[in-house]
């Protein structure tokens, strides 16, 4: 793998890992409101 | 502690939660462009050294976030100023802080197989956060298990200050044993930043754009905690009351 392989494969590892953590972050805060009658 | 102290369930506004989200989302694009066009290549590891704009802040991040754990298990474990919301905030802090240092060592593996050709090494930084980061993964599962939750939040907090000492370990091993990894850029006991010119204010935009993310997951994440203890608070209240209900004579139910 070249140089750009790797930084790319770095940096997208990044953005993946933390937006799928704060996706799943929304659809949990979102069924909890749902169950506790909340906004 | 009774189950419905604290309810707090936001550490932050929601105007300043937003506006920090939307300082960390415009400071990520900013890194972005920076950190994989418009800062110059190293004379040494050419292309390469560009994951050290996600490294180090990740790395960062997670001293940061296990030191927010530690200060909030201190406060609940002192009696003035036990409460819920430290117990709450160290879990959820070291959530982001396994998170981060999970990031940190696989960039770290990957940085490390472009420059030094292998995946992994018996290196004495690699392998301290290696144990960090199974330190906290276990202070995690600790949390989950079962029991009273004061006695159960107290024992966290021991925990979690006890897994901190590893933290200074991490960093300073570098320094205290001869490593392959290179010793601090910036933190060093110099206190003498070994980068310069767009390298340099790249490299303090990726900490900066990180930080401000690391606050905002960390409000969002706190919210969600509070909303689930909320709901489990509602759902104990109600198992109570129909233990109440099923305990009296019938005769007084019914009337």
């Amino acid at each position: 793998m070249t140089d750009v392989g790797y930084v790319v494969a770095g940096w997208g590892i990044t953005v993946v890992v933390l937006a799928g953590y704060y996706a799943r972050i929304v659809v949990r805060t979102r069924r909890a409101s749902r169950s506790s009658g909340q906004r | 502690m009774s189950h419905h102290d604290a309810r707090e369930t936001r550490l932050l506004g929601p105007r300043v939660s937003t506006g920090i989200g939307w300082g960390a989302l415009v400071a990520l694009v900013l890194l972005g462009l920076f950190g994989l066009w418009g800062a110059p290549p190293d004379e040494v590891q050419g292309d390469a050294q560009r994951l050290m704009y996600v490294h180090v802040p990740t790395a960062w991040l997670a001293y940061l976030a296990f030191f927010v754990t530690a200060i909030a298990s201190a406060l609940y474990l002192w009696p003035r100023t036990r409460a819920r919301v430290w117990d709450r905030l160290a879990g959820v802090s070291a959530e982001l802080g396994v998170i981060f240092t999970g990031l940190t060592l696989v960039l770290g593996s990957i940085w490390g197989r472009a420059v030094w050709g292998v995946w992994w090494a018996w290196d004495a930084r690699l392998v301290t956060t290696a144990v960090l980061f199974f330190l906290y993964l276990g202070y995690l599962a600790l949390r989950r298990t079962s029991g009273d939750p004061s006695v159960g939040a107290k024992r966290n907090a021991i925990a979690a200050l006890i897994a901190f000492i590893d933290v200074p370990i991490v960093h300073f091993s570098v320094e205290w044993w001869r490593t392959l990894h290179q010793q601090a850029t910036v933190f060093n006991p110099r206190l003498s930043a070994e980068i310069s010119g767009v390298m340099a204010w790249t490299l303090w935009l990726s900490v900066l754009a990180f930080t401000l993310l690391y606050v905002f997951l960390l409000d969002r994440r706190y919210r969600l905690a509070a909303l689930e203890d909320d709901l489990d608070d509602r759902e104990l209240d109600r198992a109570i009351a129909a233990r109440v209900a099923d305990a009296q004579p019938a005769g007084m139910a019914s009337s």
